[in-house]
């Protein structure tokens, strides 16, 4: 009992973490079995899903690497596609097939990520960034022009894997991997690159490798999205995976933080439910939606509005030690 | 042997002869300072020594081993540490994690292990805790551990970028201007800290500064470089009385 209590107190927050991650889950079952989010609501789950797994994942590159990617929807595209053309032609029981599509998804991604970022990584910056996007926009026009993935048209006949608990699950996994990731010596090397590349040589940090290693998780990732979104939809279409996405993706990270984990996980629900919740206003969402980014964006960043946030957090700390005492 | 041997070092940026003809011994467990007028190229000596420039011509060896045309994360890991004159710290990492990069390349645990956080992890991660929190305590900077480096006083930023590179475990360390804007009271300080690293972690230190009064305290030779050229080199306290060093200084 004693040694609960000890490892209750060290790893406190990595508790509260899983107790928040199992009520999530919970609640949002009860919430589909019990038809409160009607079909809509519930049709959103795996989206936002999808969302937080494209947004932790651009994040270790953006947020922890420092580097600037425009490419995400890329990857997120080559994973489902090979996902999807896995689960349309091989003939398992689901249970086996749909996880084997998100690790195949996630794994030629990953090897996309391999092939662009090997000549990629020696740059930095902007030319970096000009690179992945000029990425994305070559791998959506070769699966354009190309037979096999159904081309301009689309693929069709994709089965309807993807559900909330598989979602939910994937998007578990994929904080969880990247937040130990982060806190591990090889996440310490790479936010070290970030903060100094010059001094991270000069303590003997293999630069590229590393690099290397954080586009290839994050593609990874990105990849096996794609395939939950390809059973999601049960078509895919290459003009879905445009440069609009991948900045889709880039704006959830820098609202909900660079370098921050659970504020791009509230950011990916914040951006998903945002357009939906603007339906009935029909011709002016996409202006509102535009509004409120640019609301939440300088809400974000202004310091006398952190200076806000942080009187309602102290507040609320102290609410809680009263309540405990 | 002398654990450091330079041999004719020298490197052109075009026409520029940035240093030409450097070469120096340095003992093991020596104090040896690098000094000169500003220009001189002595952190250009630094760069060539750490590989971020690559010698146009010339040697050095660390222990022997030739360590020409390497990469800084290869000398690095053979055993040259450097500080920055501009403090170069990873600013937005704890104080703690600073010295954990610098204890990088000594864990053992791979990408597998740090991702599912396997026991060897939990095992060498406590291991290298310690051993952080043992090297910060050095410096006076264990309190501190948890702030985020660039909220540290300068003093201590300069502390902590010594603690940094001797937690890459080097045989030599290179100190690029330490003293820079520290008071006199700091300075001192910063002498003693000096001898105590060197006293304590028997390590060589090869230091570039222009305060003479820490060269003349704590160095026990000097090279003075002058125009990229060897100006004169030998014991401290003859170096810094030579005319030459003196006009170099100075001007006529």
């Amino acid at each position: 009992m004693e040694n609960f209590k000890n490892l209750l107190r060290t790893k406190k927050k990595t508790v509260i973490s899983v107790i928040i991650g199992i009520a999530a889950f919970i609640i949002c079952n009860i919430l589909i079995k019990s038809g409160v989010l009607g079909r809509q609501g519930a049709g959103l789950l795996v989206p936002i899903c999808i969302n937080i797994m494209l947004a932790v994942s651009l994040n270790l590159i953006v947020g922890f690497l420092g580097e600037l990617s425009l490419g995400h929807a890329g990857f997120m595209s080559v994973g489902a596609y090979a996902g999807c053309l896995f689960t349309i032609h091989a003939n398992l029981p689901t249970v086996i097939e749909f996880p084997l599509a998100l690790i195949i998804g996630g794994l030629t991604a990953a090897i996309f990520g391999v092939i662009i970022g090997l000549p990629a990584l020696r740059l930095n910056g902007d030319y970096l960034a000009i690179v992945t996007l000029a990425f994305g926009e070559i791998i959506r026009s070769i699966i354009n022009s190309l037979d096999f993935t159904g081309g301009a048209g689309g693929l069709k006949g994709i089965n309807k894997f993807s559900n909330f608990n598989v979602a939910y699950i994937a998007a578990i996994i994929t904080i969880v991997v990247i937040v130990n990731l982060v806190n591990s010596r090889h996440g310490r090397a790479i936010t070290a690159i970030r903060d100094n590349i010059i001094s991270a040589e000069a303590m003997g940090i293999n630069v590229v490798f590393y690099k290397l290693i954080s586009f290839v998780m994050a593609a990874f990732f990105a990849g096996a999205a794609g395939v939950l979104y390809g059973h999601h939809l049960a078509i895919l279409k290459p003009g879905t995976f445009d440069f609009n996405k991948s900045i889709e993706i880039l704006v959830i990270v820098v609202l909900g933080g660079m370098g921050s984990i659970p504020g791009s996980i509230i950011a990916a629900i914040i951006i998903t439910l945002l357009p939906e919740l603007l339906r009935d206003l029909s011709d002016y969402r996409m202006l509102i939606y535009s509004i409120a980014l640019i609301v939440m964006m300088l809400s974000n960043s202004s310091p006398k509005f952190a200076d806000f946030r942080e009187k309602i957090a102290s507040k609320f700390r102290r609410k809680t030690r009263k309540e405990a005492a | 042997m002398a654990l450091l041997t330079v041999k004719n070092l020298g490197i052109n940026f075009g026409g520029l002869k940035a240093v030409d003809d450097f070469s120096v011994n340095i003992e093991k467990g020596m104090l040896y300072g690098l000094i000169g007028p500003n220009g001189a190229g002595k952190t250009t000596v630094f760069n060539l020594l750490t590989g971020v420039y690559k010698p146009s011509t010339g040697t050095f060896r660390l222990d022997g081993e030739l360590l020409n045309g390497k990469s800084p994360i290869e000398i690095n890991r053979m055993g040259i540490a450097r500080t920055f004159q501009n403090i170069r710290l990873f600013s937005n990492m704890s104080v703690l994690d600073n010295v954990k990069v610098g204890l990088h390349n000594h864990q053992t645990y791979n990408i597998f292990d740090g991702v599912f956080h396997t026991p060897k992890y939990v095992r060498e991660e406590k291991a290298m805790d310690k051993e952080a929190e043992e090297l910060l305590k050095v410096f006076d900077l264990d309190k501190e551990k948890d702030f985020r480096s660039f909220n540290l006083p300068y003093g201590k930023q300069r502390k902590l970028e010594i603690a940094r590179a001797l937690a890459t475990k080097p045989k030599l360390l290179l100190l690029d201007e330490p003293a820079a804007g520290m008071n006199p009271n700091e300075t001192e300080e910063l002498m003693s800290t000096i001898r105590f690293v060197r006293d304590n972690f028997d390590m060589t230190i090869l230091l570039i500064e222009h305060d003479m009064r820490l060269v003349g305290g704590i160095c026990e030779e000097v090279t003075v470089l002058n125009f990229g050229t060897e100006l004169a080199q030998g014991k401290t306290s003859e170096v810094l009385n030579d005319p030459r060093v003196i006009t170099a200084y100075l001007g006529e």
